[in-house]
């Protein structure tokens, strides 16, 4: 009885301190609502984690975003059409052999601690990545092919040799690294390149990272091309996407990405709030197994015969209409299929219309019956070996456009006698069974660069794998020798109107050969508050994106509007009162009852 | 809580003193003993499980990024994934016995370290979601239980039973919605927050209201119920009308004889549950961008980062083994009769 009492008085001596205890910590509430930044700060919802912010290593997608807002490279995307522009280079000459290219560097670029940059800083980078395979871990192959890199002595040119022609020149994705602060990194692979001051050279930053939690960056005031009209720009991390979108319409955030159509809608009627529908960079795709093979020509997975048959392929992509599932699956955000790259790199797209493919069941029943599959057992065509054409179909469980437009396709290919066992499986399941070559037919779909020049060697024979049947890129498994004469030709094209019609010829060759059929490019849906921030610069001008550029021109052009009050945070503040009061009465209530029952608790005794 | 110990106190010293400590010895060595060996088997077991994942991390990490077919081999080999299973695992094994937990492939950074920086959050979390829902279950389920068929004890059993069958993630949503701009959606610290202490704490203490409201919402019922079948089954025992008889009020009695024999059970269900910690948090911890190790796991399982994985099973399932033992050691400090057995 005398240890209860014990406890008790002690938990009723610490309700009463956290009671005493709770006007302090009121008073501490206005240093709290300090906690609304100023109206000169753009926050940005942020729907993947940071891998690294060391740019040696990082690679996933928000993190290379952020480090080419910390970073300069050696050239840039322009703004209005992502053709290659000057950056820390402010021009550039190349050899007639093609294998040497000078660029001269600005002389009025400055690292963030006032420090010039150079040229040497330049070739110290690349020459870090050509030496340490750590350093090559996130882009090393954008220096595969350098032969050598050399700045001159007064540091105002770096030469680069190649060993093959190389019209990736001018679209290196190499964030230029100080060497007077990198030198002295003896441990690259560890190397977070978060402690303060973080000496870099783009328009922000780094001032806080706080792994799954923040990153905040602020603007750089010796930036090259003038210092951002935004005092700090702040990541916020969210693992859920609906919860990004509710954060913006309370005013958390001011900008966030990758909305799905329904929250895209869903935000059309808030009145302070602007969207952008802007036209993606992926495409999505149905990958046909035309006969999976090692590079030495090996069969390997076990796809079903009857793909290995262009007319057969091509029967399929006929059968199969892009405009239904854009409409049907999309519900209209995004662009019907041509060719592997995207109408936002206009000078490299294939248009559906020139890509030639047109949905047309009457034209695949008929190439069919003339190849001889006739119809059999409950309508389903049989091959010359017996083998009814049935074939696998997965999609990947966690795409629910895969999944509805896997209904559509496999009702599609019925009315031409093509059966359809649908399955769905994860993401990693795909992976390893497309990379294997173990699948008839399958979803997949890539992100595009604004050089073809890495979408397009994924489809060459080169990319199939070893021998033993691992290592390969590709998951279309197309091998055509007029494909590969054609990459080699636009590798080697630095007139960019002649490189593009390569491209695309290239593009239609994989078009006709039916190995793989574009679906669709979807759109990339963004929303910003538009009562705190004016228009941003999109990319490309027409059509482009805020966000995820090839380049920090979104970010670097974010400008308060002028009628901007952050009044948002008075929701939150008087949340966080109210939250206090709450615990206060809680607190308070708690201890009154306590007291009343120890009261209780003796008359109980002395019964 | 507290003060429902307060019976099971112990007697002082005895003549039996030397050989009751002898066979408490030999009790913990033998529980701690088979809780390594748990903890071991579990590690192992972590081991091949997650080498059943589909797919090669490699290949899923770089996919969409321009990578040469050499540069994969490269990231392969320097994470040992070209070498054989068998060489795999003992690496692994031998770098458990010197406390390493391998280096995560996402975040290039050791495993270890990125497991205690998560730690705080979700223990933080958790912890204080539990502690309330220990709270609120057991004084809701002791008042449904003492005035069962009542009114109260029908609606409080069908409120709790509700939001149990509720889905989480649905909940989480629910109540973002639902509370407008009161709290935030997401995380756990706003970055325009002073790096002062209290403005941190009010901060901190202002993000987890909604997630800690999901958490307790979904849980609590489990101790409740639990409570209340535990104190009905007392219910109908002697002592406690020899306690009437005594004339103790029916509060006393309560109180001080049927509640804390009816505590064995829910006592264990606490412990078992701060041992699930990290997977009680999971979906409370997506919805709201809690940076715990719940996110850590569900980030982990999309690559597959397999040292991570490995690493937040085996701390998971070390903690689950250890919240075992402290729960056999508990029960054998409330219950007599488990120590005289």
């Amino acid at each position: 009885m005398t240890s209860a009492r014990r406890v008790r008085g002690l938990l009723g001596a610490m309700l009463a301190g956290a009671v005493m205890a709770a006007p302090a910590m009121l008073a501490g509430a206005p240093a709290a609502t300090a906690q609304q930044p100023a109206s000169n700060v753009l926050r940005v919802g942020l729907l993947q984690g940071i891998d690294s912010l060391n740019p040696f290593l990082a690679s996933l997608q928000s993190s290379t975003e952020i480090g080419r807002l910390m970073y300069d490279f050696l050239t840039s995307y322009k703004v209005e059409d992502n053709s290659p522009g000057e950056a820390l280079a402010k021009e550039w000459t190349t050899a007639p052999d093609k294998l040497t290219w000078t660029f001269t560097i600005r002389d009025n670029a400055k690292w963030s601690d006032d420090a010039p940059i150079t040229a040497k800083d330049v070739a110290y980078t690349y020459n870090l990545m050509l030496r340490d395979p750590i350093a090559a871990t996130a882009n090393g192959n954008f220096v595969a092919n350098f032969e050598s890199v050399t700045a001159s002595a007064d540091g105002k040119q770096v030469v680069i040799k190649t060993k093959t022609p190389q019209a990736t020149m001018l679209a290196l994705d190499v964030p230029i690294v100080p060497e007077h602060v990198w030198s002295k990194v003896s441990n690259l692979k560890d190397f977070t390149n978060e402690t303060q001051p973080v000496v870099s050279s783009g328009p922000f930053t780094l001032l806080e990272h706080k792994p799954e939690q923040h990153v905040k960056l602020k603007a750089n005031k010796n930036y090259w091309r003038g210092a951002p009209k935004i005092d700090e720009l702040h990541f916020l991390y969210f693992k859920n996407s609906d919860a990004a979108v509710q954060a913006l319409r309370k005013g958390e955030v001011d900008l966030v990405n990758r909305l799905t159509a329904a929250q895209y809608q869903s935000l059309q009627s808030e009145a302070t709030v602007t969207l952008n529908k802007a036209n993606g960079r992926r495409f999505s795709e149905l990958v046909l197994n035309p006969g999976a093979a090692t590079k030495a020509g090996a069969p390997i997975g076990d796809g079903h015969p009857a793909l290995k048959d262009i007319r057969v392929r091509q029967a399929i992509a006929k059968a199969i209409d892009p405009k239904a599932l854009v409409d049907r699956v999309l519900q209209g955000f995004g662009q019907v299929g041509g060719g592997f790259l995207p109408p936002v790199y206009a000078d490299f797209h294939l248009t559906p219309e020139a890509a030639g493919a047109k949905f047309d069941p009457g034209a695949a029943n008929t190439a069919l019956d003339a190849a001889g599959y006739a119809k059999g057992a409950n309508n389903i065509r049989v091959g010359p070996d017996g083998k009814a054409l049935t074939f696998r179909l997965y999609a990947r469980n966690d795409r629910p456009n895969d999944i509805t437009g896997a209904e559509f396709i496999k009702s599609w290919l019925a009315d031409i006698g093509v059966g359809v066992e649908l399955q769905t499986i994860s993401s990693n399941q795909m992976n390893e069974r497309t990379t294997g070559g173990q699948y008839d037919i399958a979803f997949s779909g890539w992100g595009t660069n604004p050089d073809p020049d890495f979408i397009l060697g994924l489809h060459t024979c080169d990319q199939r794998p070893g021998p033993d049947g691992k290592g390969a890129t590709t998951d279309a498994y197309l091998c055509d020798k007029t494909y590969d004469e054609l990459y080699k030709a636009q590798l080697s094209e630095f007139d960019r109107a002649k490189r593009g019609e390569l491209v695309k010829r290239m593009q239609k060759v994989a078009v006709d050969q039916a190995a793989s059929i574009v679906l669709y490019y979807e759109n990339a849906l963004e929303a910003y508050r538009s009562d705190k921030f004016a228009a941003f610069a999109l990319q490309p001008s027409t059509g482009g994106v805020i966000r995820e550029q090839n380049g920090m021109w979104g970010y670097y052009s974010a400008t308060p509007a002028g009628a901007a009050t952050g009044d948002s945070g008075s929701g939150s503040n008087t949340g966080l009162i109210i939250g206090i009061v709450v615990a206060v009465l809680v607190l308070g209530g708690g201890a009154v009852l306590l007291v009343t029952r120890r009261r209780k608790a003796g008359a109980d005794d002395r019964e | 809580m507290s003060d429902l110990l307060a019976p099971t106190e112990q007697p002082g010293p005895t003549a039996q003193e030397t050989r009751r400590s002898t066979g408490t010895a030999r009790y913990l060595l033998g529980k701690l003993g088979g809780a390594l060996l748990s903890v071991f088997f579990v590690a192992v077991l972590g081991f091949l499980l997650f080498r059943v994942i589909p797919g090669d991390p490699v290949q899923t990490m770089t996919r969409g990024r321009p990578v040469g077919a050499e540069q994969i081999a490269q990231l392969r080999a320097e994470f040992g994934l070209d070498r054989p299973l068998w060489m795999q695992f003992l690496d692994y094994l031998g770098g458990l016995f010197q406390g390493e937990l391998g280096t995560s492939y996402t975040y290039r950074r050791p495993v270890g370290e990125l497991i205690l920086e998560r730690l705080g959050p979700t223990v933080l979390l958790v912890g204080t979601g539990t502690l309330i829902a220990v709270v609120i279950g057991l004084s809701l389920g002791i008042r449904s239980a003492w005035r069962h068929g009542s009114r109260f004890d029908q609606f409080s059993t069908g409120i709790s039973l509700t939001l149990w069958s509720v889905p989480t993630f649905w909940l989480g949503l629910i109540l973002m919605m639902a509370t407008g701009n009161a709290f935030p959606s997401r995380g756990m610290l706003d970055p325009s927050t002073p790096d002062e202490f209290f403005p941190q704490v009010l901060d901190i203490a202002h993000h987890m209201v909604l997630p800690c409201l999901t958490f307790v919402a979904v849980v609590f019922a489990q101790y409740q119920l639990v409570m209340r079948s535990a104190l009905l089954e007392e219910m109908g025992a002697d002592y406690l009308n020899t306690a009437r008889a005594k004339g103790l009020t029916d509060d006393a009695v309560r109180r001080k004889h049927a509640v804390p024999n009816a505590m064995l059970p829910t006592v264990t269900l606490v412990f078992l549950r701060l041992g699930l910690v990290v997977q009680g948090a999971v979906t409370v911890e997506t919805v709201f961008s809690w940076p715990g190790l719940g996110l850590l796991l569900y980030d982990g399982l999309s690559v597959p980062d397999l040292p991570l994985l490995q690493g937040v099973f085996t701390v998971l399932a070390g903690t689950v083994v250890a919240m075992n033992v402290a729960a056999d050691l508990l029960y054998r400090v409330l219950d007599p009769r488990v120590r005289a057995s």
